[in-house]
């Protein structure tokens, strides 16, 4: 047994990837979704909104303390966090729609590491050249003058970007001009360094270094994704049945040769560094480069495009047997994208109708239940509750409240000898609120009697109302 | 495109699980992966030296960087404290009449007042202040020493027949079991349910008027009204610290009642005696 070979070792260094440059119509579709996502994260803290001398003038505002979202003209407070859920459900279906229909789209265009990822290639490229003298510089064990002039070039660069990265995300939280001098000046909340810092780091680390292994071995949505896909998603795939054997492939010495050249351009240009011609395999992120750099390859050589193309599985089958694809709008338009849009509408619909229907008069009703009711000297019974009064203006108004139910009962507030109290503009206020039975009357010896408080602006008669009822010292049955 | 790869040469082993065809490659772990468990167990390793974390007999290791939660805790309630000092100070020097009319005072003083009500007056006044038996109902109009955040001021100073304080508010009813014959308490028992507007055997009522004259007017009253300098309850109202029925009456009567109340300058600040006077003073039977 001392002859068998060693086991294979348990664990693997990263093989560097040095994706070389590509043009092509994916590629522009990628530098154009990138500008436009890098500048709404960079930018939209910088965008003011005039909500009046009391509000922040940032459009778009998660102000954690005061416990407001603002989002251009809409105001989200606390208690309507649903309408955030509701955002993310539609995030979720939306990228189950996506995913069932186009594949892992969202990894290949639109998620930030595969942006931030791309942005960084970007500056390594510019800094140390294009795939082969990456790679020659990789090979050079020598740190000498040049190499190190690159690489600290390079790491200083992506650091910027890393800095500009963290910085911009905390602005999100606070009013940016004031937090950017604070920021520069020392005087910025240790919680806004941190979340910076920490911001910078990863930014810096996953999109320089850790890339391809983020979404390899850290990110579970590849792995949730495979539920989503099926025969008809349209993915990156190479056409064997056409490409095969290779030029350089043993068979091909004796068949008829296939139209891939095996130039390795699918193969260089890839992020991922795989071969597509594998098949699809799990690191493949759908970038598309592939179809670019093959597109051009086939051009130069006189051969149709799409040797690397998006296709559906069930295309396969039709296509090896020599039948023309089915267009792609039919793997589009099918009951399962139809179900999920369907639904991601819904939720949308749902929500604008919630978000214009909301009052900017708003009222919650509890009523006191240590004790449920107090007997008075003169043997009135006497309920409490608490009533919350929302005023969303960025006007102070004066609401009066009112009760309607039985007859007898009378309303009273506490602390105030009149019917109604002022709210300060964008805030709430809790009214302690007595309602009184005299004795004798049915509410004051009955168990419940259903009871409805009214609120009313004054000034322009908008009303709201919530339902709730007065105890009696009867026995509740 | 969905072909299963050739077996290359330098290919991973499976792992030899199959299903439906699908083997399983034995691929390697990164190598980064195994740096980053390794920083874990010797960040973990850290962590227990800088922090408290090994149990020992009694006690456990202090950790290097000297943290203690209960330290943290004080630092944050001697900051709350430090933060309030100023309003404290406020609070205990303005007129008590003047500070309901200072909104942020006001409010400061009723919240504070809440917490200082639960931590010390729930154990008997409930923590809705609606009282039990024998403790006052803290919600209604009735009182027995007077309503005003006054009065109310001073009964929380003082407290109530205490041994402790000189100023402590005291009365004391007499037991009438040593002085009235049983049926001259069946008799005032029943003249005070009329006055009540309870039911009542008007035979008994009758007399009982006279029982009541002469030996229950000095302190309720007349009419049964009560008097707030005395501390006498009103006996004609719908309120009963002990009861309103004929039996518990007649128990009062015979042998008295006698409730205490701690005086509070002893325990609590003048500002938080401040505090919570004002709560009790808007829970809604403040005069």
């Amino acid at each position: 047994m001392t002859d068998q070979a060693p086991p294979p070792s348990l664990y693997a260094a990263r093989e560097p990837i040095f994706p070389r440059r590509v043009s092509g119509a994916f590629r522009n579709l990628k530098w154009v979704i990138l500008a436009v996502t890098l500048g709404i994260y960079y930018l939209v803290p910088w965008i003011r909104w005039d909500r009046g001398p009391s509000l922040p003038d940032q459009a778009v505002l998660l102000d954690l303390a005061n416990r407001r979202f603002y989002f251009f003209w809409i105001e989200i407070w606390s208690h309507e966090f649903y309408f955030v859920a509701g955002l993310l459900i539609m995030a979720g279906l939306g990228l189950f729609l996506f995913t069932s229909a186009l594949g892992r789209v969202w990894c290949g265009y639109a998620c930030p590491q595969t942006v931030w990822t791309d942005l960084f290639i970007l500056v390594e490229r510019w800094v140390e050249g294009d795939r082969n003298a990456r790679l020659r510089l990789h090979r050079q064990k020598k740190m000498d003058a040049r190499k190190l002039r690159l690489r600290l070039t390079k790491w200083l660069l992506w650091l910027l970007i890393a800095v500009a990265t963290g910085g911009a995300w905390v602005f999100y939280f606070a009013d940016a001009p004031t937090l950017m001098v604070d920021l520069f000046t020392g005087q910025a909340h240790s919680v806004a360094y941190g979340t910076a810092a920490f911001l910078t780091a990863t930014t810096f680390v996953f999109g320089g270094f850790m890339r391809e292994q983020i979404c390899i071995y850290a990110c579970p949505w590849p792995r949730i994704q495979a539920a989503m896909m099926d025969e008809d998603t349209l993915t990156v795939a190479y056409r064997d049945w056409r490409g095969e054997p290779r030029k350089h492939s043993q068979e091909a010495k004796t068949e008829p040769m296939g139209d891939c050249i095996d130039c390795m351009a699918c193969v260089n240009v890839c992020p991922m560094g795989i071969d597509i011609r594998d098949g699809q395999q799990m690191e493949c992120i759908t970038c598309a480069l592939c179809i670019d750099a093959c597109d051009d390859v086939m051009e130069r050589i006189g051969k149709p495009r799409g040797l690397i193309d998006y296709i559906a599985l069930s295309d396969e089958t039709l296509e090896r047997e020599g039948n023309a694809p089915r267009p792609t709008w039919r793997h589009i338009f099918r009951p399962r994208t139809m179900l999920y849009t369907a639904l991601w509408g819904g939720v949308g619909v749902a929500l604008i109708i919630a978000l214009f229907i909301r009052a900017d008069i708003e009222m919650t009703v509890a009523p006191v239940r240590n004790p449920t009711f107090v007997t008075l000297s003169d043997g009135s019974i006497r309920n409490t509750y608490d009533i919350r009064l929302r005023n969303k203006n960025n006007d102070e108004r004066l609401f009066r409240i009112f009760a309607l139910g039985d007859p007898a009962l009378r309303i009273q507030l506490e602390g105030t000898p009149y019917a109604s109290v002022p709210v300060a503009a964008d805030t709430s206020h809790l009214q302690r609120v007595y309602v009184i039975a005299p004795p004798g009357s049915d509410p004051a010896n009955g168990a419940r009697t259903d009871l409805r408080f009214w609120v009313e602006d004054l000034s322009n008669g908008d009303r709201a109302y919530r339902d709730s009822s007065f105890t009696g010292k009867g026995d509740v049955q | 495109m969905s072909k299963i790869p050739p077996k290359q040469e330098g290919d991973p082993n499976t792992t030899g699980h199959s299903w439906d065809g699908i083997e399983e490659f034995d691929n390697p772990m990164p190598r980064w992966w195994l740096w980053t468990f390794y920083a874990t167990i010797l960040w973990g390793v850290i962590y227990t030296i800088a922090y408290p974390a090994w149990p020992l007999v009694s006690s456990a290791t202090a950790g290097l960087l000297g943290y203690s939660t209960r330290a943290e805790v004080a630092a944050e309630i001697a900051a709350v404290e430090e933060a309030n000092a100023g309003i404290n100070v406020q609070l205990a020097s303005t007129e008590l009449t003047e500070i309901a009319s200072d909104a942020t005072l006001n409010g400061y003083a009723v919240s504070a007042g809440a917490a200082v009500f639960r931590t010390w007056c729930a154990q008997c006044h409930g923590s809705g202040a609606a009282g039990f038996k024998g403790y006052p109902n803290l919600l209604d109009d009735d009182w027995l020493w007077g309503g005003d955040i006054e009065a109310i001021h001073t009964t929380i100073s003082h407290g109530i027949r205490n041994e402790e304080d000189d100023d402590a508010r005291y009365s004391e009813m007499p037991a009438f079991g040593e002085i009235l014959e049983e049926e001259e308490i069946a008799q005032v028992v029943n003249y005070v349910l009329e006055l009540s507007g309870a039911e009542a055997d008007p035979a008994l009522a009758g007399p009982g008027a006279e029982v009541f004259a002469d030996n229950c007017s000095a302190c309720h009253g007349e009419n049964g009204m009560g008097d707030r300098e005395q501390g006498a309850p009103n006996l004609s109202d719908a309120i009963w610290l002990y009861g309103g029925d004929a039996e518990t009456l007649t128990e009062t009567v015979t042998y008295s009642r006698y409730g205490v109340m701690p005086p509070w300058t002893q325990r609590l600040t003048e500002a938080q005696i401040r505090a919570v006077s004002l709560y009790v003073h808007q829970l809604g039977g403040g005069e």
